[in-house]
């Protein structure tokens, strides 16, 4: 049970620390690359602007200082509010991408748990956000906050089903639940017998695949799927009346949230840690895994962030349909395909 | 904090009967304590969206006692159904019809008797069966039940009883929607 199968023996408290600290690293250092790469520079140059230059070379300091200031507001409290639920519903938030990322694979042997029911652990523990959103809207005690925290419920529950559903195209035709054999069967497969770059599910489940990236968008709540923080209708929805450390640790658990998925739909499309050309068991996968995930993960964030700032608002009935009419069905008859050709060939 | 519970589950090796399981004791108490306290708090609230609150507590609780004795499966199904789905369907209900911020009381007070005797009567029954049934019998530890073995038997054994609850909730499904939209 070593994150790293080193041939050092480790202590079970000395596992516990290193697994604590990577977990940290794998939830902070995906958010804070996105915040800077897609959220300050990407949209800049989109928009025609340069972003922040002003702290560090090309502003790459600008989120510690962000950080910093966040850090200084003062904690506020509505006058009317649930205190308790008000306070805890971020750490809820906080609590559900921690989770999450305890299923990832980075390498052979780099990973924190790999057990039976991976994928579907994954997605219970995605579902517990919304726990912590319905928390916040709640507890502040803001109409504002409670049409925001009613329309991100109703919006996760919608789009959590095509979210599994895509996935189960996947798990059909890996065979398994359990994240890391899914790696496996990508890196060991073969298309038509040509086994040069194994047999990324992309190329068979890429329904799947798009089903997953709008399904994510919208569990995301970003645009276009940002109906919940409407700023024009609803102030920001849930997050109207959270300031200084608590809207923080909500916004890095957007991002944070956003880079794992990334993560988990390289993982199960794009073949996850491994790269074409290697052994898939070669110890060399330990050191370079981790960072050909986060390449892989920065290309799916791209996509997701890329259409985040294209395309404006759905509407509520547009959201809606779109999950239960359109993506539900297509990932129905994806599955019913999946399955016939795998029993086929 | 499943993460932790989980690794050490698989640590675990074989266990005979005569062996003390500390670890396991020690996490099963905790979590009792946990769940009981969340439980009384619960039923004891008179805010409604806390009692919620507590009852997700205690659902989550009874997901670390499955992975405790080796069903993660069941565990994650636990979180999966119960908490994301079930307890929010909760939460989203409340909101909706409720939308106050208070507490509500003698509301439900005047149930309060009948819950408490119907509870008492539940405890009774099923502890009294369970004692009953079991008497000295001893949980088979060596081998905890996989995935694809609960998947082989659902779709094997049990596949009549699968189907039948299948279209039952298809059923209730239906019928549902027709109560709800009786606008016509």
């Amino acid at each position: 049970m070593t994150v790293f199968n080193l041939a050092i023996e480790l202590a079970y408290w000395q596992q516990t620390v290193i697994r604590s600290i990577l977990g940290l690293v794998a939830v902070l250092l995906p958010a804070g690359t996105l915040v800077y790469l897609y959220l300050f520079k990407m949209m800049s140059f989109m928009q025609s602007r340069l972003g922040p230059m002003e702290a560090g070379p090309y502003g790459s300091l600008q989120l510690l200082a962000e950080v910093g200031k966040f850090l200084q507001k003062e904690d506020l409290f509505p006058r009317a509010a649930d205190r308790v639920v008000f306070k805890a519903a971020p750490f809820v938030v906080l609590a559900s991408t921690f989770l999450l990322v305890l299923v990832l694979p980075a390498g052979p042997d780099a990973w924190f748990i790999n057990i039976d029911t991976g994928v579907f652990l994954a997605l219970a523990v995605s579902s517990i956000s919304v726990i912590g959103i319905l928390m916040a809207g709640w507890g502040s005690a803001s109409k504002y906050s409670l049409i925001g925290g009613l329309r991100a419920a109703g919006q996760l529950v919608a789009y959590e089903l095509p979210l599994v559903l895509a996935v189960m195209g996947v798990v059909i035709q890996a065979g398994t639940l359990n994240v890391q054999e899914i790696v496996l069967a990508q890196a060991n497969g073969e298309i038509f017998g040509w086994g040069g770059i194994g047999n990324p599910f992309l190329i068979t489940q890429f329904l799947g695949f798009v089903i997953f990236l709008i399904a994510i968008q919208a569990e995301l709540t970003q645009p276009p799927f940002d109906m919940p923080v409407a700023e024009s209708e609803i102030v920001t929805g849930y997050l109207t009346e959270y300031t200084g450390m608590r809207f923080l640790l909500f916004f890095i658990g957007e991002f944070a949230t956003a880079g794992i998925f990334s993560a988990l739909a390289a993982t199960f499309f794009l073949g996850g840690w491994y790269l074409p050309g290697l052994d898939p068991t070669s110890n060399l996968f330990n050191l370079i895994g981790p960072l050909v995930l986060v390449g892989k993960m920065l290309l799916v964030s791209f996509l997701i962030f890329w259409f985040r700032f294209t395309y404006p608002r759905f509407r509520e009935d547009q959201l809606q349909q779109l999950a239960w009419k359109v993506l539900v069905p297509l990932s129905l008859v994806n599955i019913v395909a999946t399955g016939v050709l795998k029993v086929a060939f | 904090m499943t993460g932790f519970f989980l690794s050490q589950i698989q640590g675990l090796d074989p266990l005979t009967s005569d062996e003390v399981l500390v670890a396991q004791n020690v996490f099963f108490a905790l979590i009792a304590l946990v769940m009981i306290l969340a439980a009384l708090k619960m039923v004891t609230t008179e805010n409604i969206v806390h009692a919620a609150l507590y009852l997700v507590i205690v659902l989550a609780g009874a997901a670390g006692m499955f992975i405790l004795l080796g069903a993660e499966f069941v565990a994650v199904t636990q979180i999966l159904v119960y908490i994301g789905a079930i307890i929010v369907l909760f939460l989203f209900g409340i909101m909706l019809t409720k939308g106050s911020f208070g507490t509500e009381e003698g509301e439900l007070r005047e149930r309060n008797r009948m819950a408490v005797l119907v509870a008492v009567l539940i405890v009774a029954v099923t502890s009294g069966s369970f004692i009953d049934s079991f008497r000295d019998a001893e949980l088979n530890r060596q081998a905890p039940s996989t995935t694809a073995d609960i998947g082989d038997s659902i779709f094997g054994q049990f596949i009549i009883p699968f189907e039948a609850i299948s279209v039952l909730l298809l059923a209730a499904l239906i019928g549902s929607v027709v109560i709800a939209r009786r606008d016509q």
